[in-house]
């Protein structure tokens, strides 16, 4: 289930990166950023925020152990 | 010249970082120290380095160029899509094969190939399409070095002096230092572009009497579309997702993979890669919007001029007329223009500089090819056996001298924007062979016949795209010039900026066709033993 609600909330955030919505608006957030430019930039935090959760939740940490175990029988075996 | 100056002095700090880490190496002669820095690199290392490797000239010079020309789409094109994409497959693909070079010792993604898939010479081809891709990037950094020390000496440096001392000094560290060196010099330098863009954003801010007023300027003028995505098509803006495959399918980013100490150093770099980009590249692409409201600096109005008759008169005008205007237009040196009209000149030198590391970042691409050299052709074919560690390590330092003398050569001779164009095709090259990593590490039923599908399938899409943009010009801003549409479709267009297909870049169809080949290939030919198997996907 946390898989599924992972790759779920990957591919939301790759439709959300389309942006659609904004597309031909000229507006100025802060009277200054462009709101487009400003939509993208809060996209890249959220990316930021996505990949804290993949490495928290979906770690593969199974990889460690296989390399930390190969490495210990070449260890036993020199 | 003070900039120049203070450009030189950061080239000597290079350099001796370069020299330093061959120092620390205390003469050992063993490949993986030289090439992997013995998978020794911790997480800050670790984290600035590759994503130093990642950003070459074009995240300071071609981004805010680019958005001087189409708008803030530049960001959302380039940057907020790598930010996600990119994070993910290192993720996803970087940290698998980190554990697979650990446990079996690869050095190479070639390596890894020709284990996976039991094959010899399907390696070779893969090796040889891989650094074809990857010569024009070595060559566009010394040109880049060049240009950039010429402008910033106000032409006091010539550029075939420019580029020689940043050839040689690349090669000096990358030679001496091998990754370790590399590595040091790549976070150097990201601490640099990211000191950089914020000093930029304030400099320029303040000489331009404000953000607030340029932005409201502009959006009351015809230019207001620059605050929109309104010059770039949505099929467009989704093909463009496709390309940061090519990054982790790039060797010298998959080399770089292999130098971290322990798996828990990817944590930081893929939560932060994101906000690096976001570091990086949102000043420059907003700076170089806002550099349409500057008046006051002849370049820019030259610039906007060149653009304006583009777009007015560019239907009439012959095909070599209207590239030279492109070229007028381009705004790659939008950035080194309001620096030196705005920045003091002391800050000019040390920007300068910044922009300098940029250009620069061909050493891993220099290492990789050494790398791949010296382990997919002279190791693999009896070479280290016959002679030693000791002299696979000397011919790959060898190899690094003589492929830095050939980009040095070659610069000289051949006008930029053709490996400009290079790197464009390379970028969709490496995003269709993203396939290879994908079926090699998560697919048991993938086969070499498959990879060697996918390979030559790359080397043809590429070749194709280049000559169809050779022979058909680019057609004036505005539609396409349609090539084929067989029953009213439109599916082959020649774009202002490239080619098409049914609306999409290039890169759409050959990122499918590759993963399509790779199912139906291997489906028809036989899988490897199951000892192989079980070695990549254990009970699985």
């Amino acid at each position: 289930m946390k898989n599924i609600l992972l790759v779920l909330a990957v591919v939301v955030l790759y439709v959300l990166h389309q942006d659609i919505w904004f597309w031909r608006s000229a507006r100025l957030v802060f009277g200054f950023i462009p709101i487009g430019l400003f939509y993208q930039g809060c996209f890249s935090v959220a990316a930021a925020l996505l990949m804290w959760l993949l490495v928290t939740y979906a770690w593969p940490a199974h990889l460690e152990e296989e390399v930390e175990e190969a490495n210990t029988g070449e260890d036993r075996s020199a | 010249m003070i900039p120049a100056i203070v450009v030189f002095l950061y080239l000597a700090i290079v350099l001796y970082i370069g020299i330093f880490a061959f120092r620390r190496a205390k003469g050992k002669e063993e490949a993986e120290d030289y090439f992997l820095a013995s998978r020794s690199l911790g997480p800050f290392v670790f984290l600035f380095s590759l994503f130093g490797t990642n950003m070459t000239a074009f995240a300071i010079l071609g981004s805010s160029g680019h958005a001087f020309s189409n708008g803030i789409v530049t960001f959302g094109l380039m940057a907020s899509s790598s930010g996600l994409v990119i994070p993910l497959t290192i993720f996803l693909i970087g940290t698998r094969v980190w554990a697979l070079g650990k446990k079996h010792g690869f050095m190479t993604p070639v390596q890894m190939f020709r284990d996976r898939w039991e094959c010899s010479h399907i390696g070779t081809t893969i090796f040889v399409v891989q650094a074809v891709l990857l010569v024009p990037y070595i060559i566009i950094g010394i040109m880049g070095g060049g240009t950039t020390l010429y402008t910033i000496s106000d032409g006091a440096v010539p550029f075939w002096f420019g580029g020689a001392i940043v050839a040689m000094v690349v090669m000096s560290y990358v030679f001496f230092g091998g990754m370790r060196g590399t590595a040091w010099v790549n976070t150097f330098q990201t601490v640099l572009f990211l000191c950089f863009g914020a000093i930029a954003l304030i400099v320029i801010g303040v000489g331009m009497g404000g953000f607030r007023s340029a932005a409201n300027a502009i959006q009351n003028s015809p230019m207001a579309s620059l605050l929109t995505r309104e010059r770039i098509s949505p099929y467009y803006f989704f093909s463009y997702t496709f390309i940061p495959l090519s990054a982790i399918a790039f060797p010298h980013i998959l080399i770089f993979c292999l130098t971290a100490r322990k798996m828990a150093q990817f944590k930081k770099t893929v939560i932060f890669y994101p906000l690096c980009i976001l570091a990086i590249w949102l000043p420059c692409v907003f700076l170089g919007v806002m550099a349409n409201r500057v008046t006051d600096i002849p370049e820019i109005r030259q610039k906007q001029e060149a653009r304006r008759v583009l777009a007015t008169q560019g239907k009439n005008m012959a095909p070599e007329q209207r590239d030279e205007l492109r070229e007028k237009s381009a705004g790659d040196d939008v950035i080194m223009v309001l620096l030196k009209h705005y920045a003091p000149l002391w800050l000019a030198g040390l920007l300068g500089a910044g922009i300098m590391a940029a250009v620069m970042a061909s050493d891993s691409q220099i290492l990789a090819l050494s790398t791949m050299f010296t382990e997919d052709v002279f190791a693999f074919y009896g070479g280290k056996t016959r002679f030693g560690e000791h002299v696979q390590v000397q011919t790959g330092r060898i190899f690094i001298i003589l492929i830095t003398l050939f980009a040095y050569i070659v610069a000289l001779r051949a006008p930029e924007t053709i490996f400009e164009l290079a790197i464009q095709y390379a970028f969709s090259g490496y995003a269709a062979l993203s396939p290879l990593l994908i079926a090699a590490l998560f697919w048991k039923g993938s086969t070499k016949w498959g990879a060697l599908a996918v390979t030559l399938w790359t080397a043809i899409t590429v070749i194709a795209v280049a000559v169809l943009q050779s022979v058909v010009p680019a057609p004036a801003p505005g539609p396409a010039t349609v090539l084929w549409a067989p029953g009213g479709v439109e599916v082959l267009s020649r774009t202002p900026g490239g080619t098409a297909v049914f609306g999409f870049m290039p890169v759409v169809p050959m990122v499918i066709g590759s993963a399509l080949l790779m199912i139906f290939v291997s489906l028809a030919t036989r899988k490897p033993a199951s000892t192989t198997l079980a070695k990549y996907f254990g009970g699985r």
